[in-house]
């Protein structure tokens, strides 16, 4: 089941896996606002409305247990919190939530039927489900089907965010998250900190950092004043782009290092100028399925750019607290002796087993293919998996008589996030950057393919000219961020955030269309 | 995921003993023996489709030669595949390959030409390239018998609509390879079929259409399982039309795309600091070969205005 997600453009090769199952007979759910050409794949479409996604989720659940299609075992033996959660998705019937989610009842019970019975099922998920408000609550409500059906912790099934770059992967892994260190150690946790701390010969501060929406509050109220931007884009990237920019140009100092001169480096007292990791430079990134693996320079940078990891090296010297190594294997190596899941990955083994998943704890050890095996054992080892009783709260910007169509973002098959790589190649595909309309909200408009019109939201407007996309329905738009030159598409997203993520909504906002 | 072994196969090659695992290929049993067996429309990461039939092999008990790359193992086979009917199959299909079609960026093809002593000249000087759409425009029947003097050719001039990948049909050899990557092999597009019977037979989009006006997504999976380079990077072919390819200049590195996060592994060749070909690995685990429009082409931007 696919969820949230338009793989067949987004994850291309991913999708390819997917359509050698689909060709052997496994059967394929897609759940997204749009008729995206993933959809065209599936057993059935879920046509679910714009963050409607708990509601749906629940309702799957309310139809699972109404068949008693749960997997009783496995939910007394390895969970916890069954109770309160079944109390909560009792008042989720599938026709009840009709009207919420947009998916005929029927509908539903067919595709939960299908999950529920299946012998291995899994569920995939995009930034359909991470970019909102509630995006914690969105893929908790996930995690509550895979723990009802026992669909997780075994081979062929399991609940799988599809990562949409490169090394995001990586990135969370090795502690570029504010509240862990490498191998998602708590920095809370003084035990942690102290074996850091030893290797480190240095204090670490033992309070969790500020996620980046966070980062912005705090620019907001003048308590961070300094900032250090490595291979991000948030002039263009950031939801609410106005109010974005704003902050950024009042910052006292702004570093930026990256691969290319940016509207963020642009903004910059200072820009250090960086060779891309994924050609330039030697080291390892790790895949959506864990999997770490070497990235190795195939030629040489432009100009003066350097490696990240040297311009870290040089400038931890200028600031007295040298790091002591300048290439990415000493780091590597550095992490392995502090992170026990990459412990067992030296360079050698990396490049003679084509990658490697982890957690692998030690130098025999052959990677993991898939987590929470334990789940499956019995008496299951460690602590039940806890089921999080979810509620639905709808997007933050809402549909009114002033701003009647539900915009929703994302990327097309040619072009990636503000186009800072994917400009760099002439692709036959590419249109620029258009306003998709349903054929009936173009009629009740009266505008024509190709027309340019205004886009207002609460928090801006851009121009930009209308594309009719026959797969979406009546009252949907949708944009990309490919093209922030032509049409800043983040003048018009809101920047809700979830509390516990810091993700915005940039799934989910409301927007007018004018004639020009 | 514990399965059961599966059963061997027992079979002679060439008079040597071999077993293979159940479902195995006379390929795949020849390849165990180390007794080479040439291929062209053959690829670990594609369904066989027995075109070119330079595979084939002596099946003792048979009226006709088989393909080697698609007919099963079975117990008590016994196979010859250095007879002189194969010999003589081979070298046939080396001449009139090698005759009608441009084969000089297939290394295979030269290295079989002289060990099979093929003389794709005799049947005459190659006949004048056809000009453009001509051979598109020809219909099912409608052929004026070859007078003999030249030998027929797909010779044709290269068709260029997009920057990322040329098409040459001069060079190529309707070996399905790129029909079945764009197809149910890989990408599950079907922006490329073979159209048209016998000799006019060619690969084609719907109705002809140039590359950007069909349903082409531009992953350049047929580029990367094209034997003849009668389809090849842009960037590549431009170097060579200006004769500045230079293999012994380039350097192969294997890395992974800068793009989202599967992971797919790449191999850049590169010359003078410029990457002029992407390709991977048929047998990485994520990528069995394929890539989409960005991994394939999307890595030039480090070579920009930074």
């Amino acid at each position: 089941m696919l969820w949230g997600s338009n793989a067949r453009e987004t994850h291309p090769i991913f999708f390819h896996h997917v359509l050698k199952a689909v060709k052997r007979g496994a059967r394929l759910y897609v759940v997204d606002p749009r008729k995206t050409s993933t959809a065209d794949w599936a057993r059935a479409w879920l046509p679910v409305e714009v963050g409607s996604d708990i509601a749906l989720a629940n309702a799957f659940a309310h139809a699972i247990l109404a068949e008693s299609l749960e997997d009783r075992e496995f939910i007394g033996r390895a969970t916890s919190g069954f109770e309160e959660y079944q109390k909560v998705v009792e008042r989720y019937s599938p026709e009840a939530m009709r009207s919420v989610t947009g998916v005929d009842p029927d509908a539903i019970r067919l595709a939960a039927r299908d999950y529920a019975t299946a012998k291995n099922a899994m569920i995939c998920w995009t930034l359909g489900i991470t970019e909102h408000h509630n995006a914690v609550d969105n893929v908790l409500a996930l995690i509550n089907l895979g723990l009802l059906t026992g669909h997780v912790g075994k081979w062929g099934s399991g609940l799988n965010p599809l990562r949409g770059q490169n090394n995001v992967q990586g990135g969370g892994d090795s502690g570029a998250l504010p509240h862990k260190l490498p191998g998602f150690q708590d920095v809370e946790d003084d035990e942690v900190r102290s074996r850091f701390e030893r290797v480190w010969g240095r204090r670490i501060p033992p309070k969790n950092g500020w996620h980046l929406t966070q980062m912005f509050d705090a620019m907001e109220h003048g308590k961070l004043t300094t900032l250090y931007v490595i291979g991000e884009n948030p002039a263009q990237s950031e939801a609410n782009a106005n109010h974005c920019l704003k902050l950024l140009r009042g910052l006292e100092f702004l570093v930026v290092q990256d691969i290319m001169m940016t509207k963020t480096a642009e903004l910059a007292d200072v820009v250090l100028p960086a060779s891309a990791s994924f050609c330039e430079a030697e080291g390892t990134v790790t895949n959506s399925e864990r999997r770490v693996q070497r990235v190795r320079k195939a030629v040489e940078p432009p100009g003066e750019a350097r490696d990240d990891i040297e311009i870290l090296s040089e400038l931890s010297k200028r600031l007295e607290v040298d790091i002591g190594f300048s290439t990415a294997r000493a780091a590597f190596d550095e992490m392995r002796m502090l992170s026990p899941m990459h412990r067992g990955m030296t360079y050698e083994r990396l490049e003679a087993l084509g990658g490697i998943q982890w957690p692998c704890p030690d130098e025999t050890h052959p990677g993991t293919p898939f987590l929470h095996g334990r789940l499956q054992e019995n008496p299951v080892r460690g602590p039940r998996a806890k089921f999080h009783p979810t509620e639905h709260a709808p997007p933050v910007d809402r549909v009114d008589a002033q701003f009647p169509i539900r915009l929703t973002t994302g990327r097309r098959l040619d072009s990636y996030n503000t186009g800072v790589q994917s400009g760099g190649f002439e692709s036959p595909l590419r249109r620029g950057e258009t306003l998709d309309l349903s054929e009936d909200d173009a009629r009740k408009l009266s505008v024509l393919d190709g027309e340019r019109v205004r886009v207002v939201s609460r928090r801006g407007s851009v121009e930009a000219p209308v594309r009719v996309d026959p797969s979406l329905r009546p009252g949907l738009a949708f944009m990309t961020f490919h093209f922030p030159e032509e049409v800043d598409t983040n003048l018009l997203t809101i920047d809700a955030t979830d509390p516990k993520s810091g993700t915005a909504e940039f799934k989910a906002s409301a927007i007018r269309v004018e004639k020009l | 995921m514990t399965q059961a072994p599966p059963k061997s196969v027992n079979m002679r090659i060439d008079g040597h003993e071999v077993s293979v695992p159940e479902g195995s290929t006379i390929l795949d049993a020849c390849r165990k023996l180390a007794v080479e067996t040439p291929t062209f429309c053959w690829a670990e990461n594609l369904t066989p489709v027995n075109v070119c039939r330079i595979c084939v092999v002596e099946l003792e008990g048979a009226r006709t030669l088989v393909p080697a790359c698609s007919r099963k193992a079975e117990p008590g086979m016994s196979i010859r595949t250095d007879s002189a009917r194969v010999r003589l199959s081979r070298k046939v299909v080396l001449e009139l390959l090698g005759s009608s079609v441009d084969m000089s960026l297939s290394e295979t093809f030269a290295k079989l030409k002289s060990q099979y002593g093929a003389d794709p000249d005799r049947f005459g000087p190659r006949a004048p390239r056809a000009a453009a759409g001509e051979r598109e425009a020809a219909e099912p029947g409608h052929h004026e018998v070859p007078d003999g003097s030249a030998a027929a050719s797909v010779g044709q001039p290269v068709k260029v609509d997009n920057e990322l990948f040329v098409r040459d049909y001069e060079k190529c050899m309707l070996c399905y390879k790129c029909v079945e990557a764009c197809g149910t092999d890989a990408q599950n597009t079907f922006a490329i079929a073979v159209a048209g019977r016998g000799f006019d037979a060619r690969i084609s989009t719907e109705f002809n259409a140039s590359l950007p006006d069909s349903a082409c997504v531009f992953c350049g999976n047929c580029v990367g399982v094209c034997p003849t380079g009668a389809l090849m990077f842009k960037s590549e072919s431009d170097l060579r039309e200006r004769g500045e390819w230079d293999e012994s200049k380039q350097t192969v590195t294997d890395t992974i795309c800068g793009y989202c996060g599967v992971g797919c592994q790449l191999t850049l060749r590169v010359q003078d600091n410029r990457i002029v070909r992407v390709t991977s690995p048929s047998d990485h685990s994520v990528t069995g070969g394929h890539l989409c429009i960005k991994g394939r082409f999307g890595s030039t931007f480090v070579e920009g205005d930074r």
